[in-house]
């Protein structure tokens, strides 16, 4: 797919959108403010939003419990997933889900997820699920997208996802983000196979790409080859992404994992929006000026999400015991 | 009204419901069974037979032979259900729940709650269980108690073919997950259900007997055991209120403790070992919200704290009987 002015725009603003909204979280966590777990997304932008550009809002995400950015680049409302982090009750899922649990049906986002390893069985579900639906109108299937980490490409539920995926035909794919670590674990120690994650959905029959997870243009154009070929019917694939993750496996993890001087060599040549501003800026589709007023507001857009959030009205104690079921 | 056997009656509702509802399909090991096979599709017909002629009339896109990936089955339920289907997943042995514990407790039971009620996750999980053919220890339990502690899902268990034609409908038009237990030993029972439209609401007991002297709360097949036991205690005399809740979540408390008011004595007939059971849940709640009207401590008729023993004798050594259900019901009776 050629990219136009408007596409590297819209990409740039959710990348920049991830960046933001994820380095003031750092920030706005020291307060105490923000209760829970966090775990930012900083370093994956040029991943997800690679992947979901070319997603609409029939083709269903499934995330993990670092999905941030998968909200964003899958559309959410930035600021009602602030209200969201910071607990309130207008928050995309009434307080209720938190940063591990953001969710928006109604634009294919089926939710993050706090387990590591449980979404793949339910993106398969979901391409169930479009497989009974059949193509639209334009002849393609809807897409379920599962995406995983190093972490979740160990467990079985991985496993039986692929092969359930290959033996029913369906269009499930496996996004599979290489971040280098499973919390606090080398992916080289962790995944058996030499770390090659693509090599083990190769081995349960599907077609699979790598690519730089750190380049939108990279991953960008093998996923139009990847949807070209299970939206067409051609059955499950998988992609590896390789990535860095900038921050910790969650906010306050001191990282005493990491190498001499890695996270400013990461960030210094591995940063997703560099390597999307090197890339854009010659090609002379888009200027510096553009995506710098992008930048401004990104920036008031995510000023705003928390200042709403921050005053955005409490739970109430009655609001627990709501929506356990639709009918009891 | 015709007569029919629990099985029939799950099988024929599955009919029903799948015809009326596109939206509905099936799931599991072996529902269709043979897939792959020179034998062909529908070999099998599902190793329980409820499933039997569902693939021939509503074919593989509907009924879906699964690997055997019980994480796999329930996670891609759950899935299909976010995308607006309403999946039947067939646990063959609700043991298996150890396989797929995660999709069921904290995926399928907590999407309404974590995500604000913005969807529903109407998936039907039937899981088939219980002692009685042998089976051994991990193939015989019957864990509706672990999944009735969860919140987020229902659980029904039918004991007659007119429930289960009921409870099965019910679920399959609600909006909320149902774990469906069917006892692998009420299959070939026959009773007369209702033709055409026939739900039965989650959270209303089926007062099985009335009687007046004693209560008796039996769960899934224990109901047929209690009723033994009463016909027995109606030759001396005795006369004994017996319920089935039908559904343990929502548990229909008002059913159980309205007999207790009027009775004063309670047994719990359950199933499983007695510790964290359904026995051990109804009787704290009768203490709790009854404790005045109670005559006599309240009784549990339980399997021991053990696994479940596979020789016929142990086996049946192990499960409650009608006569120790007798024995607890003249116990309860010597309190003043």
């Amino acid at each position: 797919m050629q990219l136009s002015r408007e596409n590297l725009l819209a990409a740039y603003r959710r990348m920049a959108t991830i960046r933001q909204f994820e380095e003031r979280l750092h920030e706005e966590i020291k307060t105490g403010e923000i209760p829970g777990f966090t775990h930012l997304y900083c370093g994956q932008e040029a991943a997800a939003v690679g992947v979901c550009s070319h997603l609409d809002d029939a083709d269903m995400i499934v995330s993990t419990h670092r999905g941030h950015g998968h909200c964003i680049a899958k559309g959410c409302d930035v600021i009602a997933m602030m209200k969201e982090i910071y607990g309130k009750r207008d928050g995309l899922c009434k307080g209720r889900g938190g940063s591990m649990h953001i969710a928006d049906i109604s634009i294919g986002m089926l939710g993050a997820n706090g387990i590591v390893g449980a979404g793949a069985p339910q993106a398969v579900g979901a391409a169930i699920a479009s497989s009974q639906d059949g193509p639209d109108e334009r002849g393609r299937l809807k897409v379920a997208i599962a995406f995983s980490g190093d972490g979740a490409c160990n467990q079985g539920t991985t496993f039986e996802a692929m092969n359930m995926a290959v033996v029913l035909q369906v269009p499930a794919i496996f996004v599979f983000e290489n971040n280098h670590y499973s919390e606090h674990t080398g992916y080289r120690y962790a995944v058996g196979t030499g770390g090659d994650i693509a090599s083990r959905a190769e081995a349960f029959g599907m077609k699979v790409w790598r690519a730089d997870g750190c380049d939108f243009f990279a991953t960008q154009a093998a996923m139009a080859e990847l949807l070209d070929h299970v939206r067409s019917g051609g059955g499950p694939a998988a992609i590896e992404l390789d990535t860095e993750r900038f921050y910790g496996h969650f906010e306050g993890d001191p990282q005493r994992y990491r190498g001499p001087g890695e996270i400013d060599r990461i960030r210094a040549t591995r940063d997703a929006i560099a390597i999307f501003r090197d890339r854009a800026l010659p090609a002379g589709l888009v200027t510096a000026g553009e995506l710098d007023a992008i930048d401004v507001e990104v920036s008031a857009l995510i000023d705003q999400a928390v200042v709403e959030a921050r005053s955005a009205p409490k739970s109430q104690p009655e609001d627990v015991l709501e929506d356990v079921y639709a009918e009891y | 009204m015709a007569v029919m056997t629990v099985r029939e009656a799950i099988n024929r509702t599955l009919h029903d419901e799948m015809e009326r509802d596109p939206n509905i399909f099936v799931l599991g090991e072996d529902v269709a069974g043979g897939a792959g096979t020179e034998g062909g599709q529908e070999a099998i017909g599902g190793i329980w037979g409820t499933t039997e002629g569902l693939i021939g009339k509503f074919g593989p896109k509907r009924v879906i032979d699964t690997p055997i990936s019980e994480s796999a089955i329930i996670g891609a339920a759950a899935g299909a259900a976010l995308a607006g289907k309403r999946p039947v997943a067939e646990l063959m042995f609700a043991d298996f729940i150890g396989v797929c514990a995660d999709q069921l407790i904290n995926q399928i039971a907590k999407f309404r709650y974590m995500f604000g009620g913005n969807t529903s996750c109407p998936v039907v999980v039937r899981l088939i269980y219980g002692a009685g053919m042998n089976a051994a220890a991990q193939h015989s339990q019957a864990f509706y108690n672990l999944l009735t502690a969860v919140p987020g899902l229902k659980v029904a268990l039918p004991t007659t073919p007119a429930d289960a034609k009921g409870l099965l409908t019910e679920a399959l038009r609600g909006d909320d997950p149902v774990m469906f237990f069917e006892h692998k030993a009420l299959y070939s029972r026959k009773g007369e259900v209702p033709d055409g439209d026939h739900r039965v609401p989650f959270g209303h007991a089926r007062m099985v007997r009335e009687g007046g002297d004693v209560t008796i709360v039996a769960l899934g097949r224990m109901v047929s055991f209690a009723e033994k036991a009463v016909d027995g205690l109606a030759a001396e005399g005795i006369g004994c209120d017996v319920i089935d809740p039908r559904t343990t979540s929502p548990l229909d408390e008002e059913a159980i403790l309205d007999s207790v008011e009027q009775t004063g004595r309670l047994v719990v007939v359950d199933e499983s070992p007695p510790r964290c059971s359904m026995a051990a849940d109804i009787v704290a709640i009768v203490t709790e919200k009854a404790f005045s009207c109670l005559k006599a401590p309240p009784r549990m008729v339980t399997a021991p704290h053990t696994p479940i023993p596979f020789s016929r004798e142990l086996e049946r050594a192990w499960l409650p009987s009608p006569e120790r259900i007798a024995k607890a019901v003249q116990e309860t009776l010597r309190w003043g």
